[in-house]
Protein backbone atom coordinates (compact mmCIF):
# COMPACT_ATOMS: atom_id res chain seq x y z
CA UNK A 1 0.00 0.00 0.00
CA UNK A 2 1.58 3.41 -0.76
CA UNK A 3 2.08 5.69 2.29
CA UNK A 4 0.05 8.83 0.14
CA UNK A 5 -3.02 6.56 0.85
CA UNK A 6 -2.34 7.18 4.58
CA UNK A 7 -0.92 10.53 4.74
CA UNK A 8 -3.57 13.71 5.87
CA UNK A 9 -5.24 11.29 8.09
CA UNK A 10 -6.96 12.83 11.29
CA UNK A 11 -6.22 10.51 13.69
CA UNK A 12 -7.10 11.64 17.53
CA UNK A 13 -5.54 9.83 20.25
CA UNK A 14 -5.96 9.82 24.08
CA UNK A 15 -3.28 9.19 27.16
CA UNK A 16 -0.83 11.77 26.67
CA UNK A 17 0.15 11.37 30.04
CA UNK A 18 4.08 10.37 29.74
CA UNK A 19 4.90 10.25 33.47
CA UNK A 20 6.10 7.60 35.51
CA UNK A 21 2.89 6.19 35.25
CA UNK A 22 2.66 6.59 31.35
CA UNK A 23 -0.89 6.77 29.29
CA UNK A 24 0.01 5.00 25.92
CA UNK A 25 -1.05 7.43 24.17
CA UNK A 26 2.74 8.71 22.79
CA UNK A 27 3.98 5.16 22.14
CA UNK A 28 0.51 4.77 19.87
CA UNK A 29 1.59 8.02 18.55
CA UNK A 30 5.26 7.34 17.78
CA UNK A 31 4.16 4.16 16.35
CA UNK A 32 1.63 5.55 13.97
CA UNK A 33 3.86 8.03 12.81
CA UNK A 34 6.78 5.21 12.01
CA UNK A 35 4.12 3.57 10.01
CA UNK A 36 2.25 6.36 8.08
CA UNK A 37 4.71 8.47 7.69
CA UNK A 38 4.58 12.62 9.20
CA UNK A 39 2.16 12.88 6.79
CA UNK A 40 -0.52 11.93 9.44
CA UNK A 41 -1.83 15.05 11.77
CA UNK A 42 -2.74 13.81 15.25
CA UNK A 43 -4.86 15.45 17.61
CA UNK A 44 -4.67 15.04 21.30
CA UNK A 45 -7.31 14.66 23.82
CA UNK A 46 -6.63 14.88 26.77
CA UNK A 47 -8.13 15.26 30.59
CA UNK A 48 -4.89 16.79 32.67
CA UNK A 49 -3.49 20.29 31.52
CA UNK A 50 -0.14 19.05 32.19
CA UNK A 51 -0.08 16.16 30.22
CA UNK A 52 3.32 15.95 28.53
CA UNK A 53 1.30 15.11 25.39
CA UNK A 54 -0.30 18.44 24.74
CA UNK A 55 3.24 20.24 24.82
CA UNK A 56 4.54 18.04 22.56
CA UNK A 57 3.98 19.56 18.61
CA UNK A 58 6.54 17.23 17.09
CA UNK A 59 3.95 14.73 17.71
CA UNK A 60 0.84 16.48 18.52
CA UNK A 61 -0.70 18.95 16.05
CA UNK A 62 -2.99 20.31 18.66
CA UNK A 63 -4.86 19.27 21.88
CA UNK A 64 -8.14 19.39 23.19
CA UNK A 65 -9.71 18.58 26.34
CA UNK A 66 -11.96 16.28 27.04
CA UNK A 67 -14.56 15.62 30.17
CA UNK A 68 -13.99 13.18 32.77
CA UNK A 69 -15.69 9.85 31.92
CA UNK A 70 -18.18 10.52 34.90
CA UNK A 71 -19.85 13.39 32.54
CA UNK A 72 -21.04 11.17 30.75
CA UNK A 73 -21.39 10.24 26.87
CA UNK A 74 -23.42 12.98 26.14
CA UNK A 75 -21.17 15.60 27.10
CA UNK A 76 -18.46 13.44 25.83
CA UNK A 77 -20.38 13.16 22.13
CA UNK A 78 -20.87 16.86 22.17
CA UNK A 79 -17.13 17.60 23.04
CA UNK A 80 -16.18 15.21 20.34
CA UNK A 81 -18.80 17.18 17.74
CA UNK A 82 -16.82 20.51 18.91
CA UNK A 83 -13.46 18.78 17.88
CA UNK A 84 -14.71 17.07 14.59
CA UNK A 85 -16.00 20.60 13.50
CA UNK A 86 -12.18 21.90 14.06
CA UNK A 87 -10.26 19.08 12.72
CA UNK A 88 -12.40 16.63 10.45
CA UNK A 89 -11.40 13.46 12.59
CA UNK A 90 -10.71 10.16 10.52
CA UNK A 91 -10.11 7.96 13.47
CA UNK A 92 -10.20 7.86 17.50
CA UNK A 93 -7.81 5.85 19.60
CA UNK A 94 -8.67 5.52 23.28
CA UNK A 95 -6.03 4.84 25.85
CA UNK A 96 -7.47 4.81 29.17
CA UNK A 97 -9.74 1.46 30.34
CA UNK A 98 -11.60 4.25 32.63
CA UNK A 99 -13.05 6.24 29.17
CA UNK A 100 -13.80 2.83 27.11
CA UNK A 101 -17.21 2.31 28.02
CA UNK A 102 -18.26 6.10 26.99
CA UNK A 103 -16.38 5.50 23.66
CA UNK A 104 -17.74 2.20 23.09
CA UNK A 105 -21.03 3.73 23.40
CA UNK A 106 -20.75 6.71 21.21
CA UNK A 107 -18.79 4.72 18.68
CA UNK A 108 -21.91 4.07 16.19
CA UNK A 109 -22.83 7.82 16.42
CA UNK A 110 -18.86 8.91 15.97
CA UNK A 111 -19.01 6.35 12.94
CA UNK A 112 -22.24 8.29 11.34
CA UNK A 113 -19.99 11.55 11.50
CA UNK A 114 -17.30 9.22 9.81
CA UNK A 115 -15.20 9.11 12.53
CA UNK A 116 -13.63 5.67 12.77
CA UNK A 117 -12.78 3.26 15.91
CA UNK A 118 -11.89 -0.28 16.12
CA UNK A 119 -13.07 -1.37 19.88
CA UNK A 120 -14.05 -4.46 22.06
CA UNK A 121 -17.61 -4.35 22.24
CA UNK A 122 -19.62 -4.38 26.39
CA UNK A 123 -19.85 -7.76 26.75
CA UNK A 124 -15.80 -8.28 25.45
CA UNK A 125 -14.89 -5.18 28.42
CA UNK A 126 -16.83 -6.52 31.08
CA UNK A 127 -15.82 -10.58 30.38
CA UNK A 128 -11.99 -9.50 31.67
CA UNK A 129 -13.10 -7.35 33.89
CA UNK A 130 -10.67 -7.28 37.14
CA UNK A 131 -14.00 -8.13 38.87
CA UNK A 132 -14.86 -11.13 36.65
CA UNK A 133 -11.43 -11.89 35.64
CA UNK A 134 -11.38 -15.46 37.80
CA UNK A 135 -14.87 -16.58 36.55
CA UNK A 136 -14.03 -15.83 33.15
CA UNK A 137 -10.63 -18.08 33.34
CA UNK A 138 -12.40 -20.77 35.08
CA UNK A 139 -15.39 -21.23 32.62
CA UNK A 140 -12.60 -20.95 29.35
CA UNK A 141 -9.69 -23.17 30.90
CA UNK A 142 -7.12 -19.93 31.75
CA UNK A 143 -5.01 -20.19 35.07
CA UNK A 144 -6.02 -16.62 36.67
CA UNK A 145 -5.72 -16.23 40.28
CA UNK A 146 -8.46 -16.42 42.97
CA UNK A 147 -9.76 -13.20 44.09
CA UNK A 148 -12.17 -11.53 46.68
CA UNK A 149 -13.99 -8.29 45.82
CA UNK A 150 -13.64 -5.99 48.81
CA UNK A 151 -16.33 -3.61 49.93
CA UNK A 152 -15.67 -3.26 53.48
CA UNK A 153 -12.95 -3.41 56.37
CA UNK A 154 -13.87 -7.16 57.28
CA UNK A 155 -13.40 -8.64 53.17
CA UNK A 156 -10.20 -7.25 53.29
CA UNK A 157 -9.72 -9.83 56.61
CA UNK A 158 -11.69 -13.03 55.04
CA UNK A 159 -9.33 -12.52 51.91
CA UNK A 160 -6.59 -12.47 54.21
CA UNK A 161 -7.31 -15.49 56.32
CA UNK A 162 -7.83 -17.24 53.16
CA UNK A 163 -4.91 -15.87 50.98
CA UNK A 164 -2.39 -15.26 53.79
CA UNK A 165 0.98 -12.67 52.87
CA UNK A 166 1.36 -11.90 50.58
CA UNK A 167 -1.64 -11.04 48.75
CA UNK A 168 -2.46 -8.26 46.53
CA UNK A 169 -4.90 -5.12 46.31
CA UNK A 170 -5.76 -3.95 43.42
CA UNK A 171 -7.52 -0.83 42.06
CA UNK A 172 -11.13 -1.19 39.99
CA UNK A 173 -9.62 0.26 36.90
CA UNK A 174 -5.61 1.42 37.97
CA UNK A 175 -2.71 0.80 40.42
CA UNK A 176 -2.03 -2.83 42.61
CA UNK A 177 -0.35 -2.64 45.46
CA UNK A 178 1.68 -6.47 47.13
CA UNK A 179 0.84 -6.38 50.52
CA UNK A 180 2.78 -8.30 53.48
CA UNK A 181 0.41 -7.22 56.43
CA UNK A 182 -2.61 -6.66 57.23
CA UNK A 183 -2.16 -3.13 58.34
CA UNK A 184 -0.82 -2.26 54.60
CA UNK A 185 -3.83 -4.60 53.05
CA UNK A 186 -6.04 -2.00 55.19
CA UNK A 187 -4.00 1.40 54.05
CA UNK A 188 -4.37 0.06 50.21
CA UNK A 189 -7.87 -0.80 50.25
CA UNK A 190 -8.82 2.45 52.00
CA UNK A 191 -6.88 4.15 49.14
CA UNK A 192 -7.96 2.47 46.00
CA UNK A 193 -11.27 2.59 47.19
CA UNK A 194 -10.89 6.20 47.31
CA UNK A 195 -9.54 6.35 44.03
CA UNK A 196 -10.87 4.34 42.04
CA UNK A 197 -14.59 3.50 43.29
CA UNK A 198 -15.50 -0.26 44.55
CA UNK A 199 -15.22 -2.90 44.68
CA UNK A 200 -11.58 -3.41 45.50
CA UNK A 201 -10.21 -6.42 44.67
CA UNK A 202 -7.83 -9.15 46.45
CA UNK A 203 -5.88 -11.29 44.35
CA UNK A 204 -3.87 -14.50 45.43
CA UNK A 205 0.02 -13.96 45.10
CA UNK A 206 1.47 -15.71 42.54
CA UNK A 207 5.44 -16.04 42.83
CA UNK A 208 7.07 -16.72 39.48
CA UNK A 209 8.29 -14.40 36.37
CA UNK A 210 6.06 -11.45 35.18
CA UNK A 211 5.68 -11.10 31.17
CA UNK A 212 3.30 -9.17 29.18
CA UNK A 213 1.71 -9.57 26.03
CA UNK A 214 0.64 -6.98 23.69
CA UNK A 215 -1.71 -8.26 20.65
CA UNK A 216 -4.68 -6.72 18.71
CA UNK A 217 -7.87 -8.93 17.71
CA UNK A 218 -9.74 -8.75 14.71
CA UNK A 219 -12.90 -9.14 16.27
CA UNK A 220 -13.47 -12.66 14.76
CA UNK A 221 -11.81 -14.81 17.10
CA UNK A 222 -8.46 -14.32 15.57
CA UNK A 223 -5.02 -12.09 16.47
CA UNK A 224 -3.08 -10.33 14.10
CA UNK A 225 -0.49 -9.68 16.24
CA UNK A 226 1.06 -11.10 19.34
CA UNK A 227 4.53 -9.86 20.76
CA UNK A 228 5.60 -10.44 24.48
CA UNK A 229 8.15 -8.58 26.69
CA UNK A 230 9.51 -9.13 30.07
CA UNK A 231 9.84 -6.71 32.43
CA UNK A 232 13.63 -5.62 33.25
CA UNK A 233 13.46 -2.71 35.39
CA UNK A 234 10.32 -1.74 37.37
CA UNK A 235 9.16 1.30 38.75
CA UNK A 236 7.82 1.79 42.30
CA UNK A 237 4.62 1.46 41.06
CA UNK A 238 5.16 -1.84 39.09
CA UNK A 239 5.38 0.13 35.90
CA UNK A 240 8.09 -1.44 33.25
CA UNK A 241 10.97 1.11 32.49
CA UNK A 242 13.23 -1.13 30.47
CA UNK A 243 11.90 -4.35 28.99
CA UNK A 244 12.98 -7.05 26.44
CA UNK A 245 11.15 -9.00 23.99
CA UNK A 246 11.15 -12.42 24.34
CA UNK A 247 9.52 -15.33 22.44
CA UNK A 248 8.19 -18.78 23.31
CA UNK A 249 4.79 -20.52 21.43
CA UNK A 250 3.12 -20.77 24.61
CA UNK A 251 2.49 -17.15 25.21
CA UNK A 252 1.24 -16.76 21.09
CA UNK A 253 -1.21 -19.63 22.10
CA UNK A 254 -2.42 -18.16 25.50
CA UNK A 255 -3.12 -14.98 23.38
CA UNK A 256 -4.64 -16.39 20.43
CA UNK A 257 -6.97 -18.78 22.83
CA UNK A 258 -7.72 -15.51 24.32
CA UNK A 259 -8.86 -14.05 20.96
CA UNK A 260 -10.78 -17.13 20.02
CA UNK A 261 -13.13 -17.14 22.78
CA UNK A 262 -13.83 -13.69 23.20
CA UNK A 263 -13.77 -12.77 19.77
CA UNK A 264 -11.56 -9.86 20.67
CA UNK A 265 -11.38 -7.11 18.86
CA UNK A 266 -8.65 -4.19 19.41
CA UNK A 267 -5.52 -3.88 20.94
CA UNK A 268 -5.27 -5.70 24.48
CA UNK A 269 -2.33 -6.58 26.92
CA UNK A 270 -2.02 -9.80 28.69
CA UNK A 271 -0.15 -9.47 32.24
CA UNK A 272 0.87 -12.83 32.95
CA UNK A 273 2.87 -14.40 35.95
CA UNK A 274 5.01 -18.34 34.88
CA UNK A 275 4.96 -19.76 37.83
CA UNK A 276 7.44 -22.45 39.12
CA UNK A 277 5.36 -24.65 37.53
CA UNK A 278 5.09 -22.81 34.38
CA UNK A 279 1.66 -22.22 34.51
CA UNK A 280 0.68 -19.10 33.02
CA UNK A 281 -1.53 -17.74 35.09
CA UNK A 282 -3.63 -14.18 33.64
CA UNK A 283 -3.23 -11.36 36.32
CA UNK A 284 -4.82 -9.13 34.19
CA UNK A 285 -5.97 -8.22 30.82
CA UNK A 286 -5.82 -4.56 30.13
CA UNK A 287 -8.33 -3.51 26.89
CA UNK A 288 -6.35 -1.04 25.24
CA UNK A 289 -2.67 -1.24 24.26
CA UNK A 290 0.23 -1.18 26.38
CA UNK A 291 2.48 2.09 27.13
CA UNK A 292 5.36 -0.18 25.71
CA UNK A 293 3.87 -0.66 22.75
CA UNK A 294 6.42 1.25 20.17
CA UNK A 295 9.11 -2.03 21.31
CA UNK A 296 6.30 -4.26 19.47
CA UNK A 297 7.06 -1.64 16.32
CA UNK A 298 10.72 -2.57 16.91
CA UNK A 299 10.61 -6.09 16.76
CA UNK A 300 8.50 -6.19 13.70
CA UNK A 301 5.14 -5.49 14.24
CA UNK A 302 3.41 -2.05 14.00
CA UNK A 303 0.15 -3.29 15.88
CA UNK A 304 -1.65 0.63 16.13
CA UNK A 305 -0.78 1.02 12.48
CA UNK A 306 -3.07 -2.28 12.46
CA UNK A 307 -5.43 -1.14 13.97
CA UNK A 308 -5.84 2.07 12.55
CA UNK A 309 -6.29 0.09 8.94
CA UNK A 310 -8.76 -2.30 10.51
CA UNK A 311 -11.01 0.99 11.63
CA UNK A 312 -10.80 2.07 8.14
CA UNK A 313 -12.04 -1.43 6.83
CA UNK A 314 -9.03 -2.68 5.53
CA UNK A 315 -8.51 -6.57 5.34
CA UNK A 316 -5.26 -7.16 7.34
CA UNK A 317 -2.51 -9.65 7.37
CA UNK A 318 -1.79 -11.01 10.59
CA UNK A 319 1.79 -10.59 11.29
CA UNK A 320 4.36 -13.69 11.32
CA UNK A 321 7.40 -13.76 13.13
CA UNK A 322 8.86 -11.15 15.48
CA UNK A 323 11.84 -10.28 16.97
CA UNK A 324 13.08 -10.99 20.67
CA UNK A 325 15.66 -9.77 22.14
CA UNK A 326 14.44 -6.04 21.14
CA UNK A 327 15.24 -3.59 24.01
CA UNK A 328 13.14 -0.77 25.26
CA UNK A 329 14.74 1.79 27.83
CA UNK A 330 12.40 4.40 29.34
CA UNK A 331 14.47 7.73 29.87
CA UNK A 332 12.98 11.02 31.54
CA UNK A 333 12.88 14.39 29.48
CA UNK A 334 12.48 18.25 30.66
CA UNK A 335 10.21 19.45 28.26
CA UNK A 336 10.28 23.07 28.35
CA UNK A 337 7.24 25.20 27.33
CA UNK A 338 6.03 28.36 28.59
CA UNK A 339 3.44 29.68 31.03
CA UNK A 340 1.06 30.96 28.04
CA UNK A 341 0.74 27.53 26.83
CA UNK A 342 -0.09 26.05 29.74
CA UNK A 343 -3.20 29.29 30.26
CA UNK A 344 -3.70 28.28 26.94
CA UNK A 345 -5.04 24.30 27.50
CA UNK A 346 -6.27 25.36 30.90
CA UNK A 347 -8.36 28.34 30.63
CA UNK A 348 -9.25 27.60 26.84
CA UNK A 349 -9.33 23.81 26.79
CA UNK A 350 -7.71 23.54 23.85
CA UNK A 351 -3.53 23.90 22.39
CA UNK B 1 24.06 -32.39 27.16
CA UNK B 2 22.70 -29.75 24.37
CA UNK B 3 22.28 -26.62 24.29
CA UNK B 4 18.83 -24.88 23.60
CA UNK B 5 18.56 -23.93 20.14
CA UNK B 6 16.87 -20.77 20.57
CA UNK B 7 19.68 -19.79 22.51
CA UNK B 8 21.80 -17.46 21.34
CA UNK B 9 25.05 -17.05 22.24
CA UNK B 10 28.49 -14.16 21.44
CA UNK B 11 32.13 -14.70 21.06
CA UNK B 12 32.55 -11.85 24.22
CA UNK B 13 30.39 -14.82 26.60
CA UNK B 14 26.82 -12.52 26.36
CA UNK B 15 24.19 -15.65 27.05
CA UNK B 16 20.81 -14.69 26.06
CA UNK B 17 17.34 -16.67 26.24
CA UNK B 18 14.59 -15.06 24.15
CA UNK B 19 11.82 -17.80 25.87
CA UNK B 20 12.26 -16.18 29.34
CA UNK B 21 14.75 -13.00 28.56
CA UNK B 22 17.49 -13.63 31.02
CA UNK B 23 20.93 -12.91 30.53
CA UNK B 24 23.95 -14.14 31.67
CA UNK B 25 27.91 -12.50 31.12
CA UNK B 26 30.06 -15.63 30.90
CA UNK B 27 33.93 -15.41 30.67
CA UNK B 28 36.09 -16.19 27.76
CA UNK B 29 36.01 -19.88 28.68
CA UNK B 30 32.62 -20.09 29.18
CA UNK B 31 32.10 -18.38 25.60
CA UNK B 32 34.45 -20.95 24.13
CA UNK B 33 32.51 -23.75 25.50
CA UNK B 34 29.04 -22.47 24.49
CA UNK B 35 29.95 -22.22 20.97
CA UNK B 36 31.37 -25.76 20.87
CA UNK B 37 28.02 -26.93 22.29
CA UNK B 38 25.78 -25.25 19.79
CA UNK B 39 27.93 -26.29 17.35
CA UNK B 40 27.33 -29.31 18.71
CA UNK B 41 30.92 -31.12 19.40
CA UNK B 42 30.71 -33.88 21.53
CA UNK B 43 31.58 -33.67 25.23
CA UNK B 44 33.97 -35.96 25.46
CA UNK B 45 36.10 -34.04 22.39
CA UNK B 46 35.55 -30.90 24.06
CA UNK B 47 37.13 -32.52 26.95
CA UNK B 48 40.11 -33.53 25.38
CA UNK B 49 40.29 -30.22 23.78
CA UNK B 50 40.27 -28.34 27.18
CA UNK B 51 42.99 -30.94 28.02
CA UNK B 52 45.52 -30.58 25.75
CA UNK B 53 45.06 -26.44 25.58
CA UNK B 54 45.20 -25.91 29.01
CA UNK B 55 46.90 -26.85 32.23
CA UNK B 56 44.29 -29.10 34.02
CA UNK B 57 44.41 -32.77 36.03
CA UNK B 58 41.50 -34.69 33.74
CA UNK B 59 39.55 -35.18 37.77
CA UNK B 60 40.07 -31.32 37.81
CA UNK B 61 38.17 -31.06 34.52
CA UNK B 62 35.22 -33.62 35.57
CA UNK B 63 34.98 -31.71 38.41
CA UNK B 64 34.85 -28.27 36.72
CA UNK B 65 32.71 -29.93 33.90
CA UNK B 66 29.98 -30.90 36.40
CA UNK B 67 30.07 -27.41 37.90
CA UNK B 68 29.31 -26.08 34.61
CA UNK B 69 26.80 -28.59 33.94
CA UNK B 70 24.62 -27.25 37.23
CA UNK B 71 25.12 -23.83 35.97
CA UNK B 72 23.73 -24.67 33.04
CA UNK B 73 20.54 -26.74 34.43
CA UNK B 74 20.12 -23.80 36.83
CA UNK B 75 20.18 -21.17 34.52
CA UNK B 76 17.48 -23.00 32.10
CA UNK B 77 19.67 -23.15 28.81
CA UNK B 78 20.08 -27.14 28.39
CA UNK B 79 17.48 -29.26 26.57
CA UNK B 80 15.23 -31.39 29.20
Amino acid sequence: MAPDKYSGLCIAVTGLNANDNPGPGMAVIRSLKAGFGDGIKIIGLAYESLEPGIYMHDHVKKTYQLPYPTEGTKALLDRLTYIHQQENLDIIIPNFDSELFNFIKIAPQLQEMGISSFLPSHHQLTLRDKVHLKEFGSKNGFYVPADHKLFTADDVKKAADEFNFPMVIKGKFYEAYVVYTMDQALKSFNQLNASWGGPVIAQQYIKGTEINIAAIGDGKGNNISVVAMRKLYITDKGKAWAGVTIKDPEFIELANNFARVTNWKGGYEMEIMKNEEGNLYILEINPRFPAWIYLTVAAGHNQPVALVKMALGEEVIPYDDYEAGKLFIRYSWDHIADIKDFQQISVFGEF
Amino acid sequence: MKIKSNIATSENGFIFNPATGDSFSGNAMAAELLLAMKNGKPEEDIKKDILEKYDVSAEQLERDWDDWIVQLKEANLLEI
